[in-house]
């Protein structure tokens, strides 16, 4: 692993300490455990601070909530670091990162219709992709 | 008094369906909203339930023009998923592949834009010398479009030596036209009256809504997959990333028009590699698929293609994620737009390349009342009767 | 063959409609008017509303969201008009049948004079299917 790469983790972590979980899987994909109500703090740091790239965010069901990962990329650094949250059922409630990443703003919508997460504080959560006649709380990702 | 605009969902060369709403003040845009969702097929889904191997093909539907880009990205990220590495022989040909299709969705980008402004003959020739390219592509794969050229482990089929003296030229030919093409946007005093200046992306906002590909490159903002995670055959050979500060649809245009001329001498370093290396494995036969997660991703015409692949040790994948470049550069059309006029609408929804139907998976202007006052074929007369405008004030 | 079908024979004025494709279909489609194919030298010509098209061209599998403007499409095209189906997506839903948003293909709604098949359909075939649906008539 570059210099460069182990600075930006490390400074990742000395910042949140405990409440990061860091695995490396390879040099170039870091997976960091995160707690849903740390999210918008880290996600501040990394975009704000160490100069991150939102790709996009992947939603998965599963039995105890949906768990959500937002993957970044350091261009500079040929790095991806997916942050995963869990959000639990029946709750499905996390805070929305859009109000200060606006390229957040269409992948929280999506998630949102998809799988029936809330996302707090979204400055515009409407329908993206699904049809006007799509019956509400029916989420096509869903597997219960 | 503001009116509110919908441009949608259907007209003639815009060829996919979506659905604008603008709100304007006399001529100026003052919002915009999109909703998208006609091309929703739902893709992910069908995912799960394909193998790994038929994924392949379904994510070649994804998009007709960025076709290959989307099972490069895939079988980037199920590689990753299994840690292996494919072939020298195959990473050049999966370069061929990837830069040959950028160079025909960026001619037919020119092609589409040269109609928006009323150049139709920069239309028709635009798509006459993209035929020499799928020449090539059905001479290589069979098929003009949807080539089917990627497997997990490497390539479906190989690029033969005998060939490879014909594509050589086949590029000579594209080169000359693409620079004559270039020539011909870069230096008409008429488009640079046109499009300098109208649809500006700022930096800062590139940044914050996290623009992609030409889109990004063309406001300052220098990112391109290719150069930053270096994959397939891009860290062997030679070529430059073009940058542009601007931001404006000519900003846009330019490095569309300059990238091609960057593919076209990567194809070339490529070809010549594979003339040069002995003949070997173009594929590695791939068993077992471990538990994991894998994340792929490749530069597009369009930007970053992202997938994300998560694998419980089947025969299909579980989950797997799919983002187009139009998904992340779409949103920042609000920013481009407004301040804009009626005319130029067209052509800055234009200049981000959208390609909607990656994104999922058209106007009317109408006042108060609901009475329609322009529709979509009236849109596109504005924005050429702005060019022939141009071309008088300055003849005169 | 009716006399009021004569002037259809002759030069067919086609209305391209996307329910939901990848695009490559149209593209395909429009690459018909580009100097190679040149389908305007037939008189074929692309317009941009369906009140003057004689025959309509769908591409695409069907969404759910394009349903009710594949069948206004289809009441506003004057009769006698003809609907084709451009790709394996119009044709049959191809790979995306099981998919929850597709409710396709489009004969489950409008009445199709001709099928393409095709992934996408080369332009030769689309222009020979075009004159096979204009030999029907």
């Amino acid at each position: 692993m570059t210099d460069q790469r182990k600075q930006t983790l490390q400074e990742l972590q000395e910042r949140f300490g405990a409440k990061l979980e860091m695995e490396e899987r390879s040099p170039k994909r870091i997976y960091v455990l995160v707690d849903k109500t740390d999210v918008p703090d880290v996600i501040r740091f990394m975009f704000q601070e160490q100069g991150a790239r939102l790709c996009t965010a992947s939603g998965i069901d599963g039995r105890w909530g949906v768990e959500i990962i937002y993957h970044f990329s350091y261009d500079g650094q040929n790095m991806i670091v997916s942050l995963k949250t869990l959000v639990e059922k029946p709750f499905l409630k996390i805070q929305s990162v859009a109000t200060f990443l606006p390229a957040a703003n269409w992948i929280e919508r999506e998630i949102h219709e998809m799988l029936g997460v809330e996302f707090i504080g979204h400055p515009d959560m409407r329908r993206l992709l699904l049809p006007d006649d799509w019956p509400e709380g029916e989420y096509p990702f869903r597997r219960s | 008094m503001s009116y509110t605009i919908p441009i949608g969902p259907y007209h003639p060369l815009l060829e996919e369906p979506e659905f604008f709403k603008l709100k304007v003040e006399g001529e100026r845009v003052v919002d915009m909203d999109v909703r998208i969702g006609y091309n929703h097929r739902g893709i992910e889904k069908v995912a799960e339930s394909k193998t790994w191997d038929q994924d392949t093909f379904l994510v070649e539907r994804v998009c007709g023009i960025c076709s290959t880009s989307h099972p490069i990205a895939y079988v980037n990220s199920v590689e990753d998923l299994l840690q292996i590495e494919i072939p020298e022989r195959a990473k050049y040909i999966r370069c061929v592949v990837g830069e040959l299709e950028r160079v025909h969705s960026h001619l037919l980008w020119a092609g589409l834009a040269g109609h928006f402004i009323g150049y139709n003959t920069v239309f028709m020739w635009a798509w006459k010398y993209r035929e020499i390219i799928l020449d090539v592509f059905e001479h290589i794969t069979g098929n003009r479009n949807h080539y089917a050229m990627m497997r997990i482990g490497g390539v479906r089929k190989d690029i033969l030596k005998e060939d490879i003296p014909g594509f050589l030229a086949s590029m000579d030919e594209l080169n000359e036209k693409n620079d004559m093409l270039t020539k011909a946007v870069i230096d008409d005093p008429v488009l640079h009256a046109r499009l300098k200046g109208v649809g500006i992306l700022s930096k800062e906002d590139a940044i914050a809504y996290g623009v992609l590909g030409p889109t990004a490159r063309a406001s300052g903002y220098d990112i391109d997959v290719r150069r930053d995670e270096p994959y397939a055959a891009y860290d062997l050979v030679d070529w430059d990333v073009i940058i542009m500060e601007e931001g404006d649809v000519f900003a846009k245009a330019a490095v569309r028009l300059l990238e091609n001329t960057e593919s076209i001498k990567i194809i070339r370093q490529c070809l010549e590699r594979l003339q040069s290396m002995p003949e070997g494995d173009f594929f590695l036969p791939v068993e077992d698929f471990p538990v994991g997660e894998g994340i792929g991703h490749h530069e597009a015409p369009r930007g970053e293609c992202f997938h994300y692949v998560r694998s419980d040790g089947s025969n299909s994948p579980i989950r797997h994620k799919i983002r187009a470049p139009t998904f992340q550069n779409l949103p920042s059309f609000k920013a481009s737009c407004i301040g804009e006029t009626v005319a130029d609408v067209t052509l800055v929804t234009a200049s981000i390349d959208p390609c909607y139907c990656c994104t999922e998976r058209m106007v009317t202007v109408e006042d108060n009342e609901g009475n329609q006052m322009y529709d979509g074929q009236d849109l596109i007369r504005l924005s050429q009767e702005k060019t022939e405008h141009i071309r008088e004030q300055m003849k005169g | 063959m009716a006399l009021k079908h004569l002037p259809l024979k002759k030069s067919p004025w086609i209305f391209h409609l996307s329910t939901g494709s990848c695009n490559n279909c149209d593209i395909e489609l429009l690459d018909c008017l580009t100097p190679r194919f040149d389908v305007e030298r037939f008189g074929i010509l692309l317009v941009g509303s369906v009140r003057h098209a004689d025959a309509l061209l769908v591409t695409g599998a069907l969404t759910r969201q394009c349903v009710p403007r594949l069948k206004e499409c289809y009441e506003q095209m004057p009769k006698p008009g003809l609907v084709i189906a451009i790709g394996n997506c119009a044709c049959s839903s191809c790979i995306f049948r099981d998919s929850y948003n597709i409710v396709g293909p489009i004969d489950k709604f409008v009445p199709v004079d001709v099928y393409i098949p095709g992934c996408p359909p080369k332009p030769e075939a689309m222009i020979s299917g075009i004159v096979k649906a204009l030999g029907k008539l």
